[in-house]
């Protein structure tokens, strides 16, 4: 909503400033979200009377002009093209300081003296046009500033408005606002009824009351459509950003301004029969106003006379059915239709219009008529012509029920005690009728109001015209119990961190991808498609994490970002018939990393060497603890076959790790396979509460054992192996040394294990201690054909 | 004793011309070894008349702790220049870097968004979350926006394609968080409906959101949190306390200057915009809009089943993205989600 301050106060003039205006109507829930004044500042411009032109004497392109600027004759120096004697033009006295600090002196150009500088409408900054002189009104008087004649010094509001506050898309509706804010009296324009002058009419039939209870229409006959829209008019609209386009129609955009009241005008000579607001029938088209040629839907209301649908029922007009410069005849609608009728039709053709926007939001029910004769002098004023007798239907209109506001719940939702005086005296200013029984208000809210309908919102009323700053804002008293605490659970932020600390940086990427990620690092074909994706490489959900850390790594490569470590913590997205609590959706949290590039960040005295599968999991083996999960090969769409593990934790896989598929390095053009995981979040959050184990007080025993086995034995196995059967005071058995190579047969590893041994009784002796070594010897020969390594 | 006073001078110097502590141990078997010159003339004490022995001796003794005393400084001298050679070869360059992994870092959205938990975790806040696939009925209806409500129009909402390719029914991509009010709320009265007075709500939800919406100003998926109290004696003066201590305590600003200006959400009522200014720095003075805010409006507590007329309560929505703009000096929203290590290293 945009208008400009001048129109404003011509209803209601506060005493305040433009900006104290603004302010006020910001504070009270009207954002003035642009202001901006109509012309920059400039100095001494005035009203000048070209009186005489002649060619400058030793300049081609420039004339010299006398010029009455208020004071008698003065000589100008003029290059404009348009100048011409007997035109009246701004001029910028000696003395004037214009737009962009340019100062105006008594000056000679190319020999011949110039007192001043006649102006284009671009030196006065009020327009772009700098192709010559900006021409007046042949009555604008001599020597009146400009500032003044042109009514420059006005500013131009644009309001933010809430969409419950339709009844301040009006120049009398943010009056009325104003007026209950600043107490000052608004006036508002005295409409008095055109008596008809000709019995011209059109029938009203009202087939959708529901959508339509109130049409209102008239035909005035006669018209000079032709007319020029006069200027006071054409400067307001222009002002409230609606260019100026013929009489009538700039008419209908005028009362709409400050009235509230879309209206339409039909050239009645296009109309059969009588006017009807009605359904659509089955397959009607409608060319519209703007030229767009639409399927009407079944619930859309259109206007329609007895032959066909004429203009969508306010929303817009139809072609074929408006007025033209050539049209004799109107018939003016003004009507009221519901919001429900209205609201989300226009968007669903992919447009809005300033009569869609109001009727959507609300209308005045009371005020059609009213708007209806005000269009109607105005345009006998302009146009000319007769007007017909008002023919007006009306149905079932809105009712406006009663809403009782006890002064108890004001204070208790508002958290300030306030009188029931206090509240009254409110209510009053707002201009909203009550009555009060005690400390109980029953408001009737008016016509023009489509907010108010409980207690809640005469709450809001009372306080945003008490003002919001007015309430205190206290620390609020609360019980303080305190919250739980479970141990045996981790925060996702302490992961985050175990991460960070491990050298990976998180990252946050759109949760939708390209298609061909879902494929490529999810094997996912079909994937949870957008219906209205902003582009099509963001056209479905992710089912996992690792295309957008992949795409981090690409991009990070490009800005010479060789060594990435990355994570995001994420839902993924899957569809899933049983999945709760949306139905269809499962939406499991995801934490996912990359490494790429060197293990180590590049440093003196460590041999570079690229990040392998190894180190990575070494990451999450500490991000595990105090759980240790069992590591097993896997195939995942991913990751290279012969490099990828599943994790497994109490039995349940919770993800994965393992090098990049080479197909993906290569599509995806990485100098190195990056080593990428994937693990369910909600798993990682489990923990344990520590549980002490008496500690021995004897010491223990170490011995190193060493064994040759087949190459495609997995340590995982053997190491169950010996967990399930080893001798009782064996504690501990870990690998310390794997070697393949010189002295070992090809096909074969070496495996060194560092094996605990304690008693928590007693000390041990070496006889004892050479009788486990031996069983767990016997156990790995037995089970896994190893051979002891000398 | 002419000789004694020889050998001691002789023995003296010889220690002190060397510099070799084997050289030394030598040195010292000369003079005070078994067959050592001093060692010698106190064997020779027993050729003396017992009258001489006593002074013979005593001279000689003298004679050999001056040498010994000698031989142990000597000794002394010797270990501590070996020991400073041996520092002196083991320096370093201690303006060398330090070996190992660097440290990785936290999203500049976390950190605020870890703090913002923090901070209203004092004050008795727990932390919920919600689905981001969300339904239409808790997104919009259970919010007090039915279909057709033009505060629809505010959200540029993504759908979801259903089997065929066309509009999937009922769903969509949330919008803002406050869907998880409505589900926190319904889960509450679960949970409580039967007690006479339920426990407070009291959480705050952080999480992504999404709106159809891409430019330099706006990513079409974002952050939000949301936060909720709803108790017996909860008001909209309460709501002013607890927003404005949070965004002094989160911007570390005393001066911080906080206003609420009416607004409209159809899930809230009365309802506010919040707006800071800081006293100091680039954005001194202005008014920068940085949260809505409201008393939860009778209908969205109906529909979870709470009694308006028994509980009240207010809510809020932060947006965290620009929280974090504001607090880091950050200029350009993009950054977020673009993965650039170079930027996301700055918040480590």
């Amino acid at each position: 909503m945009k208008f400009s301050e001048s129109w404003l106060r011509t209803f209601v003039n506060p005493d305040l400033s433009a900006d104290a205006l603004a302010h006020l109507l910001t504070m009270a829930g009207l954002e003035v979200e642009e202001q901006e004044s109509v012309a920059p500042a400039f100095t001494q411009v005035v009203v000048a009377h070209v009186l005489e032109v002649v060619k400058h004497p030793d300049a081609d392109r420039l004339n010299v002009c006398q010029v009455d600027a208020g004071n008698g004759p003065v000589q100008i120096v003029c290059g404009a093209p348009n100048v011409a004697a007997g035109l009246k033009v701004p001029c910028a006295l000696p003395g004037a300081v214009l737009p962009g600090d340019f100062k105006i002196k008594v000056a000679k150009v190319r020999g011949v003296e110039s007192s001043g500088m006649l102006c284009s409408a671009r030196e006065l900054g009020i327009a772009e046009d700098a192709s010559g002189l900006l021409v007046l009104p042949a009555d604008a008087p001599v020597g009146e500033s400009i500032r003044r004649y042109l009514d420059l010094d006005d500013t131009l509001f644009t309001l933010k408005l809430t969409p419950n506050r339709a009844d301040c898309l009006s120049l009398t509706g943010v009056a009325r606002e104003v007026s209950a804010l600043t107490g000052v009296a608004a006036v508002y324009p005295v409409v008095e009824p055109v008596a008809p002058a000709c019995d011209a009419r059109r029938e009203v039939v009202l087939d959708a009351p529901e959508a339509c209870p109130r049409y209102a229409g008239r035909v005035v006959r006669g018209i000079n459509a032709k007319a020029p829209t006069p200027e006071w008019m054409q400067k307001r609209l222009e002002r409230s950003g609606i260019r100026s386009i013929s009489a009538v129609v700039d008419v209908t955009n005028y009362v709409m301004l400050e009235l509230g009241q879309p209206l339409h005008a039909f050239d009645d000579a296009k109309l059969q029969g009588a006017i009807h607001a009605r359904l659509p029938k089955a397959g009607e088209k409608l060319l519209l106003l703007n030229e767009q040629t639409i399927d009407i839907d079944a619930d859309v209301l259109v206007i329609a006379d007895d032959a066909k649908a004429l203009a969508l029922a306010g929303i817009m007009g139809g072609e074929e059915s408006g007025v033209t410069l050539e049209t004799a005849d109107l018939f003016l609608e003004s009507a009221f239709f519901t919001p429900f009728a209205i609201a989300g039709k226009a968007r669903r053709y992919g447009f809005s219009s300033d009569a869609s926007h109001r009727f959507e939001r609300g209308v005045d029910f009371a005020g059609a008529v009213r708007a209806l004769e005000r269009a109607t002098r105005l345009i006998l004023d302009i146009c000319g012509g007769e007007a017909g007798p008002v023919t007006e239907t009306v149905a079932a209109l809105p009712q406006r029920q009663p809403v009782r506001l006890r002064t108890a719940r004001v204070n208790r939702v508002l958290g300030v005690p306030f009188s029931a005086e206090a509240i009254a005296s409110l209510l009053a200013r707002l201009g909203l009728p009550f009555v009060q029984e005690g400390d109980d208000f029953v408001v009737t809210p008016p016509s023009f109001r489509f907010d108010i309908e409980i207690e809640e919102d005469l709450i809001e009323e009372v306080v945003r015209v008490y003002g919001y700053d007015a309430i205190p804002a206290p620390a609020p008293v609360a019980k303080a119990a305190m919250l739980p605490m479970p141990e045996d659970k981790r925060q996702i932020q302490r992961l985050r961190q175990i991460l960070a600390d491990s050298g990976y940086q998180e990252v946050v990427n759109f949760a939708f991808v390209e298609e061909a990620w879902e494929k490529d690092f999810g094997g996912n074909a079909d994937p949870i498609r957008l219906a209205n994706p902003i582009a099509s490489q963001m056209g479905v959900m992710r089912s996992t994490l690792i295309g957008g850390l992949v795409s981090t790594l690409a991009n990070n490569l490009k800005r010479k970002q060789n060594r990435v470590r990355a994570f995001e913590t994420g839902r993924a997205f899957f569809k899933d018939v049983q999945a709760t609590p949306v139905a269809g959706y499962r939406q499991p949290w995801k934490l996912a990393g990359l490494a790429a590039g060197d293990a180590l960040p590049e440093q003196w005295g460590v041999a570079a060497r690229k990040v392998d599968f190894f180190d990575v999991k070494g990451d999450l083996e500490a991000l595990l603890q105090p759980f240790t999960a069992i590591f097993e090969k896997t195939t995942h769409p991913a990751l290279h076959p012969g490099r990828s593990a599943s994790l497994k934790l109490g039995g349940r896989v919770i993800g994965v790790v393992g090098e990049l598929h080479p197909e993906w390095v290569q599509k995806y053009e990485l100098p190195h396979p990056p080593i990428v995981f994937e693990l369910d979040l909600d798993a990682l959050l489990a923990s344990r509460l520590p549980q002490y184990a008496e500690l021995s007080r004897f010491p223990a025993v170490v011995r190193d054992l060493a064994v040759v086995v087949d190459r495609d034995i997995a340590l995982q196995s053997l190491l169950e192996g010996l967990q399930a059967e080893r001798p009782a005071l064996v504690q501990d058995i870990q690998l310390f040394d794997v070697y393949t190579g010189k002295g070992i047969d090809s096909g074969k590893k070496s495996l060194a294990f560092r094996i605990v041994m304690q008693d928590t009784q007693k000390t041990l002796q070496d006889a004892e201690v050479d009788v486990a070594m031996q069983q767990l010897v016997t156990l790995l020969e037995q089970r896994f054909a190893a051979k002891l390594r000398v | 004793m002419q000789n004694l006073e020889q050998i001691v001078s002789e023995a003296l110097a010889a220690f002190a011309a060397t510099q070799d502590p084997d050289a030394l141990e030598q040195i010292k078997a000369r003079y005070l070894g078994k067959s050592g010159q001093i060692t010698e003339l106190l064997k020779g004490l027993g050729k003396l008349a017992p009258e001489e022995r006593k002074a013979a001796g005593a001279t000689i003794n003298q004679a050999k702790e001056q040498v010994e005393g000698a031989l142990n400084a000597r000794r002394e001298a010797i270990r501590r220049a070996a020991l400073e050679a041996r520092l002196a070869e083991e320096s370093l360059d201690v303006t060398l870097p330090g070996r190992g992994e660097t440290r990785g870092g936290l999203h500049p959205v976390t950190r605020t968004l870890e703090r913002i938990e923090a901070l209203f975790r004092s004050i008795g806040f727990e932390v919920a979350d919600g689905p981001e696939i969300e339904t239409d009925f808790h997104n919009f209806t259970a919010l007090n926006t039915p279909e057709n409500h033009p505060a629809r129009s505010m959200h540029d909402t993504f759908y979801l394609q259903d089997e065929q390719g066309g509009v999937a029914e009922g769903v969509l991509l949330r919008t803002h968080t406050s869907p998880i009010q409505a589900r926190y709320m319904q889960a509450h009265v679960a949970k409580y409906g039967h007690l006479d007075t339920m426990p407070e709500i009291r959480i705050i939800a952080p999480g992504r959101v999404y709106r159809v919406d891409s430019d330099a100003t706006h990513s079409p998926m974002f952050h939000q949190v949301e936060g909720l109290w709803i108790g017996e004696n909860v008001s909209f003066a309460d709501l002013k306390g607890v927003v404005a201590d949070f965004l002094r305590r989160f911007f570390e600003s005393d001066d911080l200057k906080v206003r609420f200006r009416p607004s409209f959400f159809p899930f809230t009522e009365p309802s506010a915009e919040i707006d800071v200014a800081f006293m100091s720095g680039a954005l001194e003075g202005r008014w920068l809009e940085i949260a809505g805010c409201g008393m939860v409006h009778p209908n969205v507590l109906r529909h979870a089943g709470i009694d308006p007329e028994k509980y009240t309560g207010f809510a809020f929505g932060f947006g965290p993205d620009r929280l974090t703009m504001l607090r880091y000096g950050v200029n350009d929203l993009r950054l977020f989600f673009d993965g650039d290590l170079r930027f996301l290293k700055q918040f480590v």
